[in-house]
């Protein structure tokens, strides 16, 4: 049996008590005792049987099978050091680089990365012992070409997606961009025109900004749709 | 340092000299999230005092050997501005700054989840722009709210508050002239979700029975300015939803629905506070006064070393 101390959506800081009896709990909850407390602050969410606190800032935490945008900060003779924004640098190994071999010998691993090329990268393993590693030899990750770079709070990065990307589809249309999310919070977007992705900055800003608000879709719907109708009057 | 108690510092109303009662705390307000470029950051007023905290990471720790394989390193920076008194403060580095921003990190490290970042450092800057007593209490304050706001996770905030004796008698939270002038203080640092206490340090001289009082007097000013840190950092998110439902409102768009979150907002600051504290304030309260003498000697040690 379990009793809730709070309403579902309520924020929460670190200390809060959040229910006393038995409940499953996932991140942000600690037990003690009998009863569960939040150690972040965030958003407290009841799903019935389950607890947990969304976290509303905070570095990003790398997690293997993430797909991130990085920055090349350090090239060795057979691997790279990559800024993923996390409190961990990555590493980019050159056999895990391009799909041929490399050769040290006769390759140079500055023509393939540099220092300060941006990457999008896959984060295949991390644990607390090791650096994260990455890789670029799968089909679509890579340098970033063009373009701009935009960095939010990681923990609104689901929020931007939205339920099975509704929300970044309808900024991808509405806004004539291409618009790649690094899950550690880093966008990649790049539109034909410099109206347009300044469009698509703002409305992600916004969305960064009232993440933890309801009816965020319809807001940047009209947001966006408002901008158009102006342009063509 | 403490006076030798001859300064008549509160009056026959038993007012003190600012026009406080001796269990009256100063006003406070904080306010998050002031510095851009931090992770977390905050500004804590405390009467006079104006303190800006800062925190970055958690994030790499150069140099490396300095890293712990199995959790964090939380490094503190206290400083106090050359301006922060009346007379210029050196800006060296003076002894007593790297005592506080030695006892504040303590203090953090004991609430704060280094385990869950190993291998990095956690680094809180606390710059003092105006001191006038007790800053070390408002800086681990500040702190505190400031890496809750960076999302780092923690067991629950820090509160803190020195408690003092003026001409014999206990009073709440001592401001400059007090510190100098009356006979001992005790700063304390308390975090009231655990009913811990993460600091205590002691100058001057109390009997056994004035330093309970005091340290009971302490703990209750700490468990206000909980409160005070806890709004604080409901509010910032709160502002943001109530001023989005207005918005709704105005378009006319579902504005049944989008009401609900507001009022919720309202309601809820009251009840985990009436909820949180009672189950675990009864379980413990007799521990801790044993924790608290083992801790007393040691900075009244320090303090002898420093005069000499």
């Amino acid at each position: 049996m379990s009793k809730l101390a709070l309403e579902n959506h309520a924020i929460v800081i670190p200390g809060d008590l959040l229910a006393e009896g038995t409940i499953r709990c996932g991140e942000g909850v600690i037990k003690r005792g009998n009863f569960y407390y939040s150690t972040v602050v965030g958003l407290f969410q009841d799903k019935g049987d389950f607890i947990q606190v969304k976290s509303l800032k905070g570095k990003y935490f790398p997690r293997p099978g993430d797909l991130v945008i990085g920055k090349i900060i350090e090239v060795g003779l057979t691997n790279w050091l990559i800024d993923i924004g996390s409190p961990y640098f990555a590493v980019l190994l050159a056999n895990n680089a391009t799909e041929k071999k490399f050769d040290p010998v006769k390759d140079d691993a500055r023509k393939i990365f540099s220092i300060g090329d941006i990457i999008l990268t896959k984060i295949v393993s991390f644990d607390r012992t090791r650096d994260p590693q990455v890789i670029t030899n799968e089909r679509g990750l890579g340098k970033l070409r063009g373009g701009r770079i935009i960095e939010i709070e990681a923990a609104h990065i689901p929020r931007v997606i939205g339920k099975k990307g509704t929300m970044i589809n309808m900024v991808k249309r509405l806004t004539r961009t291409q618009i790649i999310t690094g899950q550690n919070g880093r966008i990649w977007i790049q539109g034909k025109k410099k109206e347009d992705e300044l469009k698509a900055i703002e409305s992600i800003k916004k969305i960064e900004l009232e993440a933890h608000t309801r009816g965020l879709t319809d807001r940047i719907r009209d947001m966006l749709s408002e901008n158009n109708n102006n342009e063509t009057r | 340092m403490a006076g030798d108690g001859t300064v008549q510092l509160i009056d026959e109303k038993g007012k003190r000299l600012d026009g406080r009662n001796f269990d009256e705390l100063r006003p406070i307000s904080i306010k998050i999230g002031v510095l851009e470029n931090a992770d977390g950051s905050a500004e804590i007023r405390m009467g006079k005092n104006i303190i800006i905290a800062a925190v970055y990471g958690p994030r790499e720790l150069h140099p490396k050997h300095r890293t712990l394989p199995d959790r964090a390193l939380i490094q503190c920076f206290y400083r106090m501005s050359t301006f922060s008194v009346n007379d210029r403060k050196s800006p060296a580095p003076s002894r007593r700054e790297k005592e506080i921003s030695m006892v504040i990190s303590n203090a953090l490290t004991s609430v704060v989840f280094t385990e869950k970042y190993p291998r990095t450092t956690i680094d809180v800057y606390l710059q003092v722009l105006q001191a006038d007593g007790g800053t070390r209490c408002a800086s681990l304050t500040a702190a505190s709210v400031a890496l809750a706001d960076a999302g780092i996770p923690m067991r629950g905030l820090i509160a803190s508050v020195a408690g003092g004796l003026v001409n014999d008698k206990v009073v709440l939270d001592l401001y400059d002239i007090e510190d100098q002038k009356g006979s001992g203080d005790l700063p304390v640092g308390y975090c009231p979700v655990l009913d811990e206490i993460s600091l205590v340090q002691l100058d001057g001289v109390f009997t056994l029975e004035q330093f309970e009082e005091c340290l009971n007097l302490s703990i209750k000013g700490a468990t206000e300015i909980y409160d005070i840190q806890k709004k604080a950092l409901q509010d910032k998110y709160a502002a943001i939803r109530a001023e989005v439902s207005v918005d709704v409102k105005e378009t006319e768009k579902k504005v049944k629905p989008k009401e609900e979150p507001k009022a919720e907002v309202k309601e809820k600051p009251k009840e985990p506070v009436k909820v949180a504290p009672k189950p675990e304030i009864k379980a413990k309260p007799k521990e801790e006064p044993k924790a608290e003498v083992k801790e007393e000697p040691k900075p009244e040690v320090k303090d002898k070393e420093e005069v000499k």
